[in-house]
């Protein structure tokens, strides 16, 4: 089919354009304009160039170190916490009810950690966690354990670890758990007739069946605890001293502690590139593992979707003519 | 290598205590011989794939016994049964290769490595599948995936029965072809009992040297194909089995006569003894009645259409309410749209409640 030119059309997309313009583009443009130059309040701006992202990456300059060394400890706190609810995701996944009541049950029970909002999420486990009056503290405390993350790195990261584990493995429990349940049923049963262990069901089944929306899952929860900024705010504060500072936190200690805009600015710049480039890193993966798939279903015609030919009626049941 | 035989064996996905009616498989006792060639036909939803399902262990029956060679295997599990079942739609291991695909049952059952790569070689040959072995199983055709479904059921040296589940579905019309003739030779080859169920009656009626119809749970008929035409023992037999199905006609039956709307058809036996109080229907097939003009003494019928099938010809016609379907012979036209129907005696069939009733001679 041709397609009828009409320029006018043009017209059609402009609000988009200026809603974009004012709400993206003019402050972004602000933040790179900020992040060249250097201010002491009052409305005063000074040239500084490239001055900001020089200092940002080398590590011998208080700028510089702050941001390197929360980085580090972001990256970290991501590696954790992927680390521990991916495969948790995945058992809770597993060992859920694939029929009945329990499973809404389950649905639900799972769904109400993600619902609860971030600062509401942190005040609980503020609240929770405190020696004196929290259940969580308390109770550590009298069983014998010296726990408490208003002064020990260790026990602020296990607490923000433990408090991100709550709120978020449902996530991944739920998208594991749709991806089980794509799986058709004849698979389990020819691995039964095959003889297949459980584990081997898992291996050979479960998880290469649950690659896409593990990939999903991996993409989310980086993003997110990369991101994460209210929890550990509300917590922790970012201490003990800098110990549980995230890239997020550190980033508005700078801009609305210190009101040092420009560097800032430059700051939140790079965050922004870095998180782009794993977004980009991600994206390729997904895609290409898309379009194998594509391949294959070009090739076989079947498995998952039901095709046409299974639904073709049955001869005995159209109507058939000779038959009183 | 094993003859299985069903006793008394019913299911019900309500449990054993709903009432008959509901069974998914109404009460069945039947012998499969070992090295038969079977196919269970029936429409969907007739229980075909439930006994299917009863007989390689997936569901437990909710009565009755299933005997291997005499020897009671109802409660054992799946895997402890030496059972291979293809499915509808292909079922392979993405990950795997299709030589781990095939080797995947002997892993699993701990067979040493070498005897496992021997039987994967021996079973890829067989298959056809040699130069797939060391490909990634994902990227195969439908046909191919199916027939490493059916490799992963025989490389198991053990296996009594290979059951099939509608294998063909999926797979494009012409492979169809190829891949039942492979079925057959295969078949022929390894002596093995294979049971294959369909709602095709082409597939299975070329497939098996014994078609069991399967109609709302019940086994209604087993037999050759020829049996199943010639002598249906349900009129669901008659009807489902054969293109157009089997004429069926309420008729008032008395002696070597039958009566359909006031006109007489003669039978070959004579039906003196039917039940009281059932239906009472004749039943013939297209094959055996012919459209001629019409004459008295021959049934009137309207004539709606004729299909040319090539090498016969079938004229649908109509008695009153009820719709029929007869053989055409060359060179006939009709003048004014009717017929007059001429029946050959010895293939009308009596039915009592859908039953074949069995006239003496």
């Amino acid at each position: 089919m041709d397609k009828t030119v009409n320029q006018k059309a043009w017209f059609l997309v402009l609000p988009v354009f200026l809603v974009v313009a004012f709400s993206a583009v003019l402050p972004l443009m602000t933040v790179v304009n900020y992040s060249m130059q250097d201010t002491f309040g009052n409305n005063q701006f000074f040239w500084n160039g490239v001055g900001w992202f020089k200092e940002l990456l080398d590590p011998s300059t208080d700028l510089g170190g702050r941001f390197l060394a929360s980085l580090g400890r972001n990256l970290f706190f991501s590696l954790v916490i992927l680390a521990i609810e991916v495969p948790l995701g995945i058992v809770v996944a597993l060992s859920m009810p694939r029929e009945g009541w329990t499973v809404a049950a389950c649905l639900v029970i799972l769904a109400l950690p993600l619902l609860i909002p971030w600062n509401v999420v942190g005040t609980i486990w503020q609240i929770f966690g405190r020696p004196d009056i929290g259940l969580l503290g308390y109770l550590l405390n009298a069983a014998g354990f010296d726990y408490n993350y208003v002064s020990n790195d260790i026990d602020a990261w296990v607490t923000v670890i433990v408090m991100d584990v709550w709120h978020w493995t449902s996530l991944v429990a739920l998208l594991c758990y749709a991806g089980l349940k794509s799986i058709p049923e004849a698979y389990y049963q020819a691995a039964q007739i095959d003889g297949a262990s459980r584990w081997a069901v898992f291996k050979a089944i479960q998880l290469p069946k649950m690659n896409r929306v593990l990939l999903i899952a991996v993409l989310l929860r980086f993003m997110d605890s990369f991101m994460i900024y209210t929890e550990p705010f509300v917590v922790t504060g970012g201490g003990p001293g800098n110990s549980t500072t995230f890239v997020s936190i550190e980033l508005v200690k700078i801009a609305l502690g210190q009101f040092d805009l420009g560097k800032a600015a430059a700051l939140s710049l790079v965050y922004n590139l870095i998180i782009l480039i794993v977004c980009w890193i991600f994206y390729t993966v997904m895609t290409n593992a898309g379009v194998e798939r594509k391949v294959q279903a070009s090739s076989e015609p079947a498995v998952e979707p039901k095709p046409s030919v299974a639904l073709k009626p049955v001869p005995a049941l159209e109507p058939k003519e000779g038959v009183a | 290598m094993a003859r299985i035989d069903l006793v008394d064996l019913a299911h019900s996905y309500g449990g054993n205590n709903a009432p008959q009616e509901s069974f998914a498989l109404k009460p069945v006792t039947m012998t499969w011989r070992q090295g038969g060639a079977y196919a269970l036909l029936g429409p969907s939803g007739c229980g075909k794939t439930t006994l299917l399902n009863v007989i390689s262990g997936i569901i437990t029956p909710s009565r009755g016994q299933i005997l291997f060679d005499g020897k009671d295997i109802t409660p054992l599990s799946t895997q402890k049964r030496n059972i291979a079942q293809v499915f509808q739609f292909p079922v392979i291991y993405d990950t795997m290769t299709v030589g781990q695909n095939l080797a995947f049952p002997l892993k699993n059952r701990g067979v040493p490595k070498a005897e496992i790569d021997k039987r994967v070689a021996e079973i890829g040959r067989l298959l056809d599948l040699e130069p797939y072995l060391n490909r990634k199983a994902t990227r195969l055709t439908a046909d191919a995936k199916q027939k490493i479904s059916l490799g992963r059921g025989l490389v198991r040296s053990d296996v009594a029965a290979v059951l099939f589940d509608e294998p063909l579905t999926v797979i494009d019309p012409e492979l169809k072809w190829q891949l039942r003739s492979k079925l057959k030779a295969l078949h022929r080859e390894l002596d093995l009992t294979m049971i294959y169920v369909t709602h095709d009656q082409t597939e299975a009626l070329t497939f098996a040297d014994t078609v069991v119809v399967m109609h709302d749970g019940r086994v209604v008929q087993s037999g050759t194909p020829a049996e199943l035409f010639d002598k249906p023992a349900h009129t669901f037999v008659g009807y489902f089995i054969g293109s157009p199905g089997m004429n069926i006609l309420p008729a008032e039956v008395r002696g070597r006569e039958a009566k359909v709307g006031g006109h007489v058809i003669a039978l070959n036996r004579a039906y003196d003894n039917l039940p009281a109080g059932a239906r009472i229907e004749i039943g013939v097939r297209p094959e055996f009645v012919e459209v001629v003009a019409p004459a008295p003494g021959l049934l009137t019928a309207k004539i709606e259409r004729i299909d040319d099938l090539g090498r016969i010809r079938f004229a649908r016609v109509r008695v009153g309410d009820a719709k029929l379907a007869a053989r055409a012979p060359g060179g006939f036209t009709s003048v004014d749209g009717t017929a007059g129907l001429k029946f050959d005696p010895s293939h009308v069939h009596v039915y009592a409640d859908s039953l074949l009733v069995e006239g003496a001679a």
